[in-house]
């Protein structure tokens, strides 16, 4: 019965530290896009502003060229592209397109 | 097929092998080399297997390597799968023979954010292409694709350049896909892989399965358009496991024996063709098994080899049963030159049934086959799979110059001279055993109801089985009727007494005729002798008439010289 008691009181409390969290948590985002081509230079535009716009500070992000590393296509299960690959905070979540959709893409990220 | 079609139609289009048994047959080569084959099927219809085995056969035999692309299993669970089949897939790839690469899709990782293309997959797939120079390509299925992403019009796309892709990379690709409504493939894939379209099924019937297989197209070849059934065996895919394409075979003019000699009688003297088909159909209890025993115990005793397919008997019953007519076949079972293989069909289907008759033909090089009763496959698949199954285990019988004797049980009130498998066309010689129901008893009456080649009695004997084995009889052929059994036993003692009875009155009559023939002899000498006796009195009256005449001529005279007549 005791127990019971405190159970609550303790997800409150882990609820509350994840909000806490939420806004100071280190997004890792690895976005893998095909040459210098208009789908990827628009992709590439797109993180980068929502970056700025709703992850200042805290991001993490790598843009790879997946036709100069084409073993890290086998590696990281990519299939369509441009793909964004939000590794962290967890649960992954791969955001596929050019990011045009902003709403999509916070959506996507958790944001 | 001659060499010189097959080299037409490889310089028409060129072929990429399978390796896969009899599926090179149906498409007269293999799959178009260079381009996308497409391979459906439902769950557990075995087209991953089909693909793998397209690789691994390839990497084995032909020296081309391939990459595996699967979205549905792991590297290690296609590993686990084929381990049964004896293929070495790690060993494989370790060689760079063989290339796994598991394209993974969870569809609540993704999400879609934009306009984006599958370039990811090519790169993968060239990548993997060019680090094996792969010749073969194997995608199962691609359709999971379709589940992982929602922008199906982006997919199509995609789809229609990832085939000119393949195209262009000149591999031999199989793509698998699952059926769907009114389509061969649920998201149509079909329309952008034309060159080769593949079908294959796993239908249960009667609960029990049958895989298949149909070429449904092969643009620029010929192909083998039936639905072949196909199997799973130990040595992986098997379609059809006889495989025969042609009607070109030796035939002799060599006789066997059937084991009865009036029967060999009945055959034009001498039995049945070598390596012929018989057939020998009948009501239950008719002797079908005896028959085929007697042809085999026949066989036996000339030192050639028997295989005796028991589809409902054990062995030993076998044995047991035929012994009570005085056919031992014990000692040519200890011999090995008989051999038993008494296993029903439904135990394994059809398909298992078959690889079984292939395996034990070319294990034991048997000279003469039996089936029995060959209607028990009836119970394992409808008569036209039955049909062309057993067209072609009769094809490479004849190829292999067997002679095969299948019994064919007909039942009681069914039409007598139909088999139910219809399958009397595929024999040469027919033979009907049939109950023959007079004066209270049944009995068992035999005739040649065909017999290619060969001049034969169209005549019933009465089949008899004997302590001694099988003997035929004439029957009764009555003005009306045919009789056996008793009955014609009391008919044939009736006619004995007939027969008697008219000999006696014959003898009556002739005996009659000759007293006839005495009593008139005696009134004719009576007569003579009456006529005799008046002729000798008549002849005397006349004498003393004439003695009297004279006597008194002379009187006259003598009176006239007394009294000096002057005349």
């Amino acid at each position: 019965m005791k127990k019971k008691k405190i159970e609550p009181k303790d997800t409150v409390e882990a609820f509350e530290r994840a909000v806490k969290e939420s806004d100071s948590q280190l997004y890792v985002l690895r976005l893998y896009v095909t040459g210098a081509t208009v789908r990827s230079m628009c992709a590439i535009e797109n993180i980068r502003r929502i970056c700025k716009e709703y992850l200042q500070g805290r991001y993490d992000l790598e843009v790879i060229d997946i036709y100069q590393y084409p073993k890290l296509a086998r590696g990281e299960q990519i299939v369509a592209l441009p793909t964004l690959i939000k590794k962290l905070p967890l649960p992954l979540r791969r955001l596929v397109g050019d990011l045009s959709d902003t709403e999509k893409v916070l959506f996507g990220l958790g944001l | 097929m001659t060499t010189t079609q097959a080299n037409r139609i490889q310089l028409a289009l060129p072929k990429c092998p399978t390796g896969i048994q009899g599926l090179d047959e149906i498409t007269h080569g293999g799959l178009p080399k260079g381009r996308p084959t497409l391979v459906c099927g439902s769950a557990g219809s075995g087209k991953t297997l089909l693909a793998m085995e397209f690789l691994v056969r390839g990497a084995q035999q032909y020296k081309e390597s391939g990459v595996f692309v699967s979205f549905e299993e792991s590297e290690k669970e296609l590993m686990d799968n084929v381990i049964s089949l004896g293929w070495d897939l790690k060993d494989l790839i370790d060689q760079k023979k063989l290339l796994i690469d598991q394209i993974y899709i969870e569809p609540s990782e993704i999400k879609e954010t934009g306009e984006y293309d599958l370039e990811g997959l090519f790169v993968r797939l060239g990548h993997a292409i060019q680090s094996l120079n792969a010749k073969r390509v194997a995608l199962d299925t691609l359709e999971a694709l379709f589940g992982g992403f929602t922008n199906e019009l982006i997919m199509r796309t995609e789809l229609r350049r990832l085939f000119r892709w393949l195209k262009d990379k000149e591999v031999t690709a199989v793509i698998t896909g699952e059926p769907g409504d009114g389509n061969l493939t649920r998201y149509g894939i079909e329309e952008y892989v034309s060159d080769c379209v593949i079908v294959v099924d796993h239908r249960v019937k009667e609960q029990i399965g049958t895989r298949r297989l149909r070429v449904v197209k092969y643009r620029g070849s010929t192909h083998g358009t039936n639905e072949y059934p196909f199997l799973i065996g130990e040595q992986g895919l098997s379609v059809l496991p006889i495989t025969s394409l042609g009607l070109e075979y030796k035939v002799t003019t060599e006789r066997v024996s059937t084991g009865i000699s009036r029967l060999d009688t009945m055959l034009g003297g001498q039995g049945y063709y070598r390596g012929s088909s018989i057939l020998a159909s009948g009501t239950p209890g008719t002797g079908k098994s005896t028959l085929a025993t007697s042809f085999v115990h026949a066989a036996c005793q000339r030192g050639e080899r028997c295989l005796y397919f028991a589809l409902e008997e054990a062995k030993t019953q076998l044995i047991r049963n035929m012994r009570s007519i005085g056919i031992d076949l014990e000692p040519w079972v200890k011999s090995g030159l008989l051999r038993f293989h008494a296993e029903r069909a439904t135990s394994s289907g059809l398909e298992m049934y078959l690889i079984t008759i292939r395996t034990l033909l070319d294990e034991f090089k048997p000279q003469i086959v039996v089936f029995d009763p060959m209607s028990n496959l009836i119970s394992v698949g409808t008569g036209e799979e039955i049909k062309s199954v057993l067209a072609r285990v009769i094809d490479y019988l004849k190829i292999k110059g067997i002679t095969a004797l299948f019994t064919n049980l007909t039942h009681a009130g069914g039409p007598l001279e139909t088999t139910e498998t219809a399958v009397s066309s595929l024999m040469d010689t027919w033979i009907l055993l049939r109950d023959i129901e007079s004066g209270g008893e049944r009995n068992r009456g035999i005739y040649i109801l065909k017999s290619r080649g060969m001049a034969h009695s169209n005549q019933i004997r009465e089949f008899l089985l004997t302590d001694k084995g099988v003997d035929l009889l004439d029957v009764y052929l009555g003005p009306r009727e045919v009789l056996t059994g008793t009955a014609r036993a009391t008919r044939v003692a009736e006619e004995k007494a007939d027969r008697l009875r008219r000999q006696q009155e014959i003898e009556r009559r002739q005996h009659e005729l000759e007293r006839k023939r005495a009593a008139m002899e005696a009134q004719v000498a009576a007569l003579r002798a009456e006529f005799e006796a008046e002729e000798e009195e008549v002849e005397k009256i006349l004498a003393e008439a004439k003695m009297r005449e004279e006597v008194l001529e002379e009187n006259q005279k003598r009176m006239g010289d007394m009294r000096k007549t002057d005349e």
